[in-house]
């Protein structure tokens, strides 16, 4: 399965993306800005970083690049019953989807007008969703967070909305690092194709190079991994997923028609699984 | 040669903090008459003409389009001024 990153100018993290769908066993794909083309992949992961230099306002021209016009087209609009092409948006990445419409509300500085850089404990709330169903409901994960301008706002029939549709992703525990409303670290679309996240899941991939603070030193800090091994779980056609969203309308996320036997999920992605 | 001018301001129900920083250093300079300040943003676009109602309106569009973000942002002013 191909995972475009799609690389700005000024973006950081897109070598780590791409190097997260390796090691989850995705074939990366690198995309330049300034190409409409897609290369035909089967998802899109928007990095973080700096793209433009945060002129304007963070992601406000990377909104305009040629190769978002092709994203935002395929990808829906976030209230679309049908699914559209998955993208993830990390940190500048998420800037990008809400400055795009493609997600709700914005990203705004931080409250205590200070960078951050920390290991971030985050809450999965919603596991329907074309990147997050690897994990459980609730489960509690650690990776980096670093930001200046990651404080989500939105208005209060907004924010009310997206509780009530469960499209709130991912919520910060212990602290709030950035003044988010109701503490929220991630959001998605209505069928649960594009996600955007504060924090670097990409950053906590690998043993003992991501955040470890569980019991034994050195064998953690992969907690991100998951998001990547669902997408590609998902593009297999092995990640069937009831959504709230959809349910309603009796439409089912699903790769209806890619073939895929479902002995080909890899077994990490499967829902219930323990954290690996 | 005309100019237009388009000024954005954080909605009032948005928390600025660069306008609350700005508040802080203003008391500590003493300038302890001013109980608040908000941050926004002038911007100045060009034309080679004189400034149409047409260029006006094309000037708003691109207040909204590009210039702001309407979800935290408001449009205050968009007005012809000497270039």
């Amino acid at each position: 399965m191909r995972i475009g990153v799609v690389t700005f100018p000024g973006s950081l993290d897109d070598g780590d993306a791409a190097r997260a769908v390796r090691l989850a066993g995705g074939e990366p794909v690198r995309l330049w800005h300034a190409e409409p083309d897609l290369r035909g992949v089967d998802a899109v992961i928007l990095p973080g970083g700096f793209s433009y230099g945060d002129y304007l306002r963070c992601g406000a021209i990377a909104r305009f690049a040629p190769v978002m016009s092709e994203i935002t087209r395929l990808a829906g609009p976030p209230e679309a019953r049908s699914p559209g092409l998955p993208v993830l948006g990390i940190c500048n990445g998420f800037q990008v989807l809400c400055e795009s419409h493609l997600l709700p509300g914005a990203l705004v500085r931080n409250d205590h007008r200070r960078f951050i850089c920390r290991d971030q404990r985050l809450r999965i709330e919603r596991t329907t969703t074309v990147w997050t169903h690897g994990y459980h409901d609730g489960e509690e994960i650690v990776v980096p967070l670093k930001n200046g301008e990651g404080g989500f706002v939105a208005d209060p029939r907004t924010l009310d909305e997206l509780e009530a549709q469960g499209r709130v992703v991912a919520r910060y525990l212990e602290v709030n690092p950035n003044g988010s409303y109701r503490d929220i670290a991630g959001i998605s679309n209505v069928t649960g194709t594009v996600v955007g996240l504060m924090p670097h899941p990409e950053h906590a991939v690998e043993p003992g190079f991501g955040p470890d603070l569980g019991p034994v030193e050195g064998d953690g800090g992969t907690d991100g991994l998951r998001f990547f091994i669902s997408a590609l779980a998902w593009l297999a056609g092995a990640g069937r997923i009831e959504l709230s969203g959809a349910e309603s309308s009796g439409v089912e996320l699903s790769r209806a028609g890619t073939g895929q036997a479902s002995s080909s999920r890899p077994s990490v992605a499967q829902r219930g699984a323990p954290p690996a | 040669m005309g100019r237009v001018v388009v000024d954005v301001m954080p909605k009032p129900e948005i928390l600025d903090p660069q306008g609350q920083a700005v508040a802080g250093a203003l008391a500590r300079l003493g300038f302890t008459e001013f109980t608040a300040a908000r941050q926004g943003k002038r911007f100045e676009l060009d034309v080679d003409a004189e400034v149409t109602p047409e260029v006006l309106e094309r000037a708003r569009d691109a207040a909204v389009t590009l210039l702001s973000n309407p979800v935290i942002e408001d449009v205050v002013r968009v007005e012809a001024v000497p270039g």
